[in-house]
């Protein structure tokens, strides 16, 4: 029990961070693409439980909205929409695909080694610019301040990108 | 040797990465390639969220909500054109596109 308390968070990173990768491999393995989405789906809420355990509470909640609820009722959407039932037995992945493969393990053998010779020693994290300490008002807040202050300009044109991509769907999508 | 540090916080954004790098060059079903970009675009998430707690510095965080504001704008474009594809085609494998096929 001592031992719960003393590295639950760790304990929790570990099971949510193989979560995440066994998420993420099942989306690139699974044939049907409707399991992909809802492996994709654990991924999603396995990548907000680790970012709540790095104080971005404000950043998780966001992501199980705009991913979890959002992004994946789209692609579950279209995967209804596209009927591909019709093609059962395609072959899954491309001819280029050992290449692929001996590409990205070597791309992991490069990081790994980087990743096993480099620390960035431990993180002096000061909660107070995170707003997570008790008596202040919180993460969101933070963010807020921020987002509104420093941040407005990017803030304005991430609203024009959004209409942007909005009529950029609709047309798209709309019957010629 | 327990603890969780940043450097364990990129070796899974980087295991994310790569399995997002995987499927889009190696599947041939055009949703799936869509989903492994947005595992690309949360490993890129979880990066700088680390870094944020990291270095202590909000601009992390501020920067996912842009990185996510982004990937949302990027999968109704990109589910946008799947529709238009798959109307012209029947089916979402990628060989079919090959107009600029030389």
């Amino acid at each position: 029990m001592e031992f719960l308390t003393a590295h639950g968070a760790d304990l929790l990173f570990y099971l949510f961070a193989a979560l995440a990768v066994g998420g993420a491999l099942g989306v690139v393995t699974l044939r049907s693409p409707m399991y992909g989405a809802l492996s994709l789906l654990v991924t999603f809420l396995a990548v907000a439980v680790l970012f709540l355990l790095r104080n971005a509470e404000f950043v998780g909640m966001v992501q199980i909205f705009v991913y979890g609820g959002g992004i994946m009722v789209l692609f579950l959407f279209v995967i209804m929409l596209v009927n591909l039932h019709k093609l059962p037995d395609l072959k899954l992945f491309h001819g280029q695909t050992p290449f692929v493969a001996a590409l990205v393990v070597a791309l992991l053998a490069l990081f790994g080694y980087f990743f096993f010779h480099m620390s960035f020693g431990p993180a002096f994290v000061r909660p107070e610019v995170f707003g997570t300490v008790k008596g202040q008002t919180g993460n969101p807040q933070a963010v807020a301040l921020s987002l509104f202050q420093q941040q407005l300009l990017p803030f304005e044109i991430a609203s024009v990108f959004l209409l942007v991509a909005m009529i950029g769907a609709v047309v798209l999508g709309r019957r010629q | 040797m327990f603890e969780v540090t940043t450097t364990h916080y990129l070796v899974v954004s980087f295991l994310l990465f790569a399995i997002g790098i995987f499927g889009i060059a190696a599947r041939k079903n055009m949703i799936t390639v869509l989903m492994s970009i947005e595992l690309v675009l949360n490993s890129v998430n979880l990066n700088l969220v680390a870094f944020s707690y990291q270095h202590s510095d909000l601009t992390g965080q501020i920067f996912s909500i842009f990185t996510i504001t982004v990937a949302a704008g990027e999968a109704a474009v990109g589910l946008g054109i799947l529709i238009a594809f798959f109307r012209l085609r029947e089916t979402t494998t990628l060989d079919t596109a090959s107009e600029l096929k030389g």
